[in-house]
C-alpha cells in the first residue's frame, strides 16, 4: 500500500493493515469494576465495587464514523480508557487494531490516536512544529510519510499561520487543530476524540466537524467521537452509542435514534437517564 | 478584628484536612530528625559539652526543630502571595477593605497552627523514645518558650511576605526565595545548631531574623540563651518589627504601583 | 501502509529525545534558572559548611578525620547530583497522577519509565554537580592514601555504582508515589534521606541502623563500603572483607528489584486506575 496523503487516494483505508473483514474494535463482555475501601469505623474497612461498564459488547467496523454518548458517570471514558489501554478491563475480551490493550499497550498505541477535548497532548512552551518533530520520533514516522502527512494536514487545518509559535500563545481553537494534527500524523487506524468541539467558537466548530468527515471518508480511519454536542453527532455520526449505567442502551444507525422525535430531544432524554 | 479571625479560622480548617499528605510529611521529617540526631551525637560523644549545650540538649534540639519546621516556615517558600501576583488574582485582594499584610498573616498564621496540629508532635515523641531528651518541667520556660515562637513566627511570616511582595516588581519571586531558601535553612539552625558554629560565622549567625525562628526559641527552653528570656524576646520583637514595617512600605509601593499600571 | 519498523522506540532514544525537548522548554526561561541556579549552588554547599563547622569542635568524629569524612560527602554528593540529573523527573509523578495527565503517557508508543524520568528536565540541574565535584577533588587531594590501580578503580566504581544506587531509589521513589498518591514527601525520605545519611560515616547511627541500612536497604552500599577500601579503614560493624567490592552486584541486583517493582506499579495503576 503507498503511502499517499488522502487527498489523492480516494477510497483506500490507508491507516488500516486489519483484514476489513474483521471489527476493528471488538469487545465482548466487557467490563470494569472499580474497588475503593471507605472506613466504617475505627479499624474497619468496608470494600465497596463501584462497577463503572458492566458487560457491554461493542463491534466497530474499519471506517465506521460513531458516536459514543451519554450522562456523565456514565462509563464513556472508562470504556475509551480500556479501548486505548490505559485501564485493564476487569472481565471480558478486547481487541482494538489486532491487539489486545491489556497485553500490547506499546504496540497498539502506535495505532491509534487520541484527542483530549480538555487537555492537551502538545509541548507547552515550545513551537508547534517541534511537539510534531517530537512525535514523529517518538512514533517512528517514516521521513517522507511525515512530511507528507505534515504537508496536507497545514493545508486542511490552516496551520501555517500558526506552527512556529509556542502552544501557550494559541488560541483554544488553534491548539486544537494542532492536538488533532499530532494524533493523526501516524497514521493510526483509530482515532478516538474526547470532546473535540468544547469551548471553540462557531466557526472553529464547522472546520473541525468538516475536517473528521473528510478525514473518515477519504481515509477510512475509524473514529469514535465522544460528544455533548448535538450538532457534532447530526453532522459526523452514522452510528450512535449511548451508554448509561456501564451499559448500552442504545447501539444503531443515527436515523433510527430521530426516526420519531428531533435529535435534540433524544439527546436530552439520553442524558437525563430516561428510556429511549 | 473578626474578618482576620474569620480568615484564620478558615484556613486552619483547610490545613486540617490535608491529613494523609500530613502523615507522610511527619515520616519524612521524623526520618531526617534520627539522621540529624545522629550526627550531634557523634559529634556530642567527642566533645560531651559544647557553648553550654549537652547531649540531651542537641538531641532534643534536632527533633524540637524538625517538628517546628513546617509551622514556623523555616523553608522560605513565599506565601500563596506569589502566585496570585503572578496570575493577576491579586488586583481582587487589593481592593478589598481589609489590611492586605495582615489578612496575609490572618491566613498563614491558619496555616501555621493546623500543621503545626498535625506534624509537630509525633517526631519528637519518636525521638524521645531512642535518644535522651533534656525538655524542662518549669512551666515558666515554657511560656517563655512559646512567646519566643510566636515572635519568631512572625518573624518568619515578615520575611516570606516580603520576598512574595517582590513578585509585583520581578514577576517572579522563585529565583530569589530560591536563595534566601538557602540562606535561611541554614542561619535558622536547621542543619546545625547556631551556637555550635564558630568564632565570627557564630556571632554573624546569630544575629539574623531567621535565629528567631527555632533557635532562640529552643535555647530559652532549655536556659543556655545567652542574655536570658528578656534579650531573647527584645531580639525578636526588634526583627518583627523591622520586618513587618518594611512590609508594609513595600505594600504600600506596590498599591500605588497597581493603580498606576490600572491593575 | 509501510511501517518503518515494527519494533517501538527503545527506552534511551525516547528517554534522550524528551530531555532534549524539556531542556528547550526550560532555556525559555533563562533568568529564573540562573537565579534559582545559584540558590542551589549556595544550598548544596551549605552541607559541607555544616561538616566544617563540626569539624571546627573536633579532629575526629566517628573515628574519621575531616579529609575521610569530606571523601565520603563528596563522593556520595557526587554519584547524588549524577542521579539528580538523570532521575528526578519522578518527582512529578505524584502530581501527574493527581492531575490525570499520566494517563498521556500511557497512550505514547514509549516507555513509561523513560518518559517520567525525563518530565521536567531541566539543565539547571547541572549545577548542583560542581560544588559537589569540587569537594570531591578537595577531598582526594588531602587524603593521606597511597593510590593504587586498584583503588583509583573501585574510587571510580564507587561513584558509578553509587549513581546507579540513587537512580534505583528514585525510580523506587516513583513506586510510592503510585502507591500513595499524598506520600510525595515520604518518597523524599528514600532519595534525599539515603543522601543525607550517607555524607557521614555510617556507624554514627549505632550498630542495629547502620546493619538494616546495609542488608535491608542497600544505603551502605551507595559509598560507604567501597570508600572503606579506598581509605583503607577497618569497617567499624566488623563486616566481612569481600563486601566492601560487592557494591556493582548490589547496583545491578537492586537497579533490577527497582525495575520489576516499577513494572507492577505501571500493572497495579492500570488495573485500578488509581
Amino acid at each position: 500500500m503507498t503511502a499517499v496523503p488522502a487527498q489523492t487516494v480516494a477510497s483506500a483505508p490507508a491507516a488500516s493493515d486489519v483484514p476489513t473483514a474483521d471489527p476493528i474494535i471488538l469487545a465482548e463482555g466487557l467490563t470494569k469494576v472499580f474497588t475503593s475501601h471507605k472506613r466504617t469505623g475505627r479499624l474497619r474497612r468496608e470494600r465497596t465495587d463501584f462497577t463503572a461498564v458492566d458487560g457491554i459488547d461493542l463491534s466497530v467496523a474499519a471506517g465506521e464514523l460513531v458516536g459514543y454518548i451519554g450522562p456523565n458517570g456514565a462509563g464513556k471514558s472508562t470504556t475509551i480508557k480500556m479501548l486505548t489501554g490505559i485501564l485493564n478491563p476487569t472481565a471480558g475480551t478486547l481487541r482494538v487494531a489486532g491487539f489486545e490493550p491489556q497485553r500490547d499497550r506499546v504496540k497498539l498505541a502506535r495505532r491509534i490516536g487520541v484527542v483530549f477535548g480538555q487537555r492537551t497532548t502538545l509541548w507547552w512552551d515550545l513551537p508547534l512544529l517541534d511537539s510534531f518533530t517530537l512525535l514523529q520520533r517518538l512514533y517512528r514516522i517514516p521521513p517522507e510519510r511525515y512530511a507528507a502527512n505534515l504537508a496536507y494536514y497545514t493545508e486542511a487545518l490552516d496551520l501555517g499561520p500558526f506552527l512556529d509559535r509556542p502552544v501557550r500563545q494559541l488560541s483554544l481553537g488553534q491548539r486544537m487543530r494542532g492536538d488533532i494534527t499530532a494524533a493523526l500524523l501516524h497514521d493510526p487506524a483509530v482515532v478516538y476524540l474526547d470532546e473535540p468541539t468544547i469551548g471553540l467558537d462557531v466557526v472553529s466548530k464547522h472546520a473541525v466537524r468538516e475536517f473528521l468527515h473528510d478525514l473518515n471518508t477519504r481515509t477510512g480511519t475509524t473514529i469514535l467521537l465522544t460528544t455533548h454536542d448535538v450538532d457534532d453527532i447530526e453532522r459526523l455520526c452514522s452510528r450512535v452509542i449511548a451508554i448509561d449505567h456501564g451499559r448500552v442502551t442504545y447501539d444503531g444507525p443515527l436515523e433510527d435514534l430521530r426516526a420519531e422525535r428531533d435529535l435534540e430531544t433524544v439527546v436530552r432524554e439520553l442524558y437525563s437517564r430516561q428510556e429511549v | 478584628m473578626r474578618v482576620y479571625l474569620t480568615a484564620a479560622r478558615l484556613s486552619l480548617r483547610r490545613y486540617l484536612t490535608y491529613r494523609s499528605s500530613a502523615v507522610a510529611g511527619v515520616v519524612t521529617t521524623t526520618v531526617f530528625g534520627f539522621i540529624r540526631a545522629y550526627v550531634l551525637v557523634a559529634l556530642w560523644k567527642q566533645k560531651p559539652e559544647i557553648n553550654g549545650w549537652d547531649l540531651a540538649d542537641a538531641t532534643t534540639y534536632a527533633f524540637l526543630t524538625q517538628g517546628l519546621m513546617v509551622p514556623m516556615g523555616v523553608f522560605m517558600n513565599g506565601t500563596e502571595l506569589g502566585p496570585r501576583i503572578r496570575s493577576g488574582d491579586v488586583a481582587i485582594d487589593l481592593y478589598r477593605p481589609v489590611d492586605f499584610q495582615c489578612w496575609w498573616l490572618a491566613l498563614d498564621t491558619g496555616r501555621a497552627v493546623g500543621t503545626g496540629l498535625l506534624r509537630s508532635l509525633p517526631p519528637v515523641l519518636a525521638g524521645s523514645l531512642v535518644f535522651p531528651f533534656a525538655l524542662p518541667l518549669s512551666p515558666v520556660r515554657w511560656i517563655a518558650f512559646s512567646l519566643c515562637c510566636v515572635i519568631g513566627y512572625v518573624v518568619s511570616f515578615s520575611l516570606r511576605y516580603l520576598i512574595s511582595i517582590i513578585a509585583f516588581w520581578t514577576m517572579d519571586e522563585r529565583g530569589v526565595a530560591a536563595l534566601v531558601f538557602a540562606v535561611g535553612f541554614f542561619c535558622s539552625g536547621m542543619i546545625l545548631p547556631l551556637t555550635v558554629m564558630p568564632g565570627t560565622l557564630g556571632t554573624i549567625v546569630q544575629h539574623t531574623p531567621w535565629a528567631t525562628m527555632i533557635q532562640i526559641p529552643s535555647s530559652v527552653l532549655f536556659g543556655t540563651q545567652p542574655g536570658g528570656v528578656g534579650y531573647a524576646l527584645a531580639f525578636g520583637l526588634f526583627w518583627a518589627l523591622v520586618l513587618m514595617g518594611a512590609g508594609r512600605l513595600l505594600t504600600e509601593a506596590a498599591r500605588r504601583k497597581v493603580v498606576v499600571q490600572g491593575g | 501502509m509501510a511501517e518503518s519498523a515494527e519494533r517501538p522506540l527503545a527506552a534511551p532514544v525516547a528517554y534522550l529525545l524528551l530531555v532534549r525537548m524539556w531542556s528547550r522548554s526550560a532555556l525559555q526561561y533563562r533568568t529564573s534558572m540562573l537565579l534559582t541556579g545559584l540558590g542551589q549552588l549556595f544550598t548544596t554547599s551549605l552541607d559541607l559548611v555544616a561538616i566544617l563547622v563540626l569539624y571546627s569542635q573536633v579532629k575526629v568524629l566517628g573515628g574519621f578525620t575531616l579529609p575521610q569524612t569530606l571523601y565520603l560527602y563528596g563522593t556520595t554528593r557526587v554519584a547524588f547530583a549524577l542521579s539528580d540529573i538523570v532521575a528526578s523527573g519522578v518527582e512529578t509523578l505524584a502530581d501527574a497522577i493527581r492531575l490525570g495527565t499520566f494517563d498521556l503517557v500511557l497512550i505514547r508508543p514509549v516507555s513509561t519509565l523513560a518518559q517520567v524520568l525525563a518530565d521536567q528536565f531541566n539543565p539547571k540541574r547541572f549545577n548542583k554537580l560542581v560544588p559537589a565535584a569540587a569537594t570531591l577533588i578537595w577531598a582526594l587531594t588531602d587524603l593521606p592514601v597511597h593510590w593504587t590501580a586498584a583503588k583509583i578503580a573501585v574510587c571510580a566504581g564507587t561513584i558509578l555504582c553509587g549513581f546507579v544506587l540513587y537512580c534505583a531509589f528514585w525510580v523506587l521513589s516513583g513506586c510510592i508515589s503510585f502507591l500513595a498518591v499524598d506520600a510525595r514527601e515520604l518518597a523524599n525520605t528514600f532519595t534525599y534521606g539515603s543522601e543525607f545519611a550517607t555524607e557521614y560515616p555510617l556507624n554514627i547511627f549505632g550498630r542495629p541502623l547502620g546493619l538494616t541500612l546495609t542488608f535491608v536497604v542497600p544505603v551502605a552500599f551507595v559509598t560507604w563500603q567501597p570508600s572503606l577500601y579506598v581509605l583503607g579503614h577497618p569497617d567499624p560493624f566488623g563486616l566481612p572483607g569481600f563486601l566492601r567490592l560487592a557494591s556493582p552486584v548490589v547496583a545491578a541486583v537492586f537497579s533490577a528489584l527497582a525495575v520489576l517493582a516499577w513494572r507492577a506499579c505501571i500493572r497495579r495503576y492500570r488495573s485500578s486506575g488509581s
